[in-house]
């Protein structure tokens, strides 16, 4: 006669799984890749922050406007956009990096970079929170 | 301060947004590369053929 598994309900866990189930969302928004990192996706945390620090450091090479404001609709939306950037942005803010007004073509162009860097990294830090609550598969 | 040209711009944008968007956009390894790599050819593709459908049209 076999004898009936007991479940104690104590099955090892994965460590990464553990703890407050919004620490990667947070911690990816602050430092793009942090997020992956948490959950132990080496290769993808690194991809990601590579791609996205290259990304942000390229508008701020190009001259890009910061949003510090916001005045109208679209330097509402620029500002939401740059904020995305977490960490990256503030520190900027605080070193005086980044132009107060775009005043050459590039300087466009660094605009759109540093912005568009922010919204990938809001898309790297929910894709971390999808991985920590199982909604995407690993 | 970088003064790269509107191409060259072009494709370091494609290649960070392709990154992040195969990463994220699929599951496995194998489909992120392809995925990360049509994204890549739909961003500086669509690039180029706006780049001549411009010039036929500014002539």
């Amino acid at each position: 006669m076999a004898t009936p598994q007991i479940r104690t309900g104590a099955a090892p866990q994965n460590p990464s799984k553990q703890g407050f189930v919004y620490l990667p969302l947070i911690a990816g928004w602050l430092v793009p890749g942090a997020g992956h990192f948490l959950l132990r996706k080496w290769g993808r945390g690194a991809l990601l922050s590579a791609s996205i620090i290259v990304m942000f450091a390229l508008g701020i090479g190009m001259n890009g406007k910061l949003y510090t404001g916001a005045h109208d609709i679209l330097d509402l939306l620029g500002l939401v956009g740059d904020l995305g950037n977490g960490m990256l942005y503030f520190a900027s803010r605080a070193l005086g990096l980044g132009a107060d007004q775009v005043l050459v073509t590039t300087g466009d162009y660094g605009t759109r970079f540093i912005v568009v860097a922010g919204l990938l990294n809001v898309i790297a830090a929910v894709d971390a929170h999808n991985l920590r609550t199982g909604r995407k598969s690993a | 301060m970088l003064r790269p040209d509107h191409f060259t711009a072009v494709v370091l944008f494609a290649l960070c947004a392709s990154v992040v968007f195969g990463i994220t956009m699929r599951d496995t390894p194998r489909r992120m590369i392809r995925y990360g790599a049509y994204c890549f050819a739909l961003f500086a593709g669509s690039a180029i053929v706006l780049s001549w459908v411009m010039f036929f049209i500014a002539r």
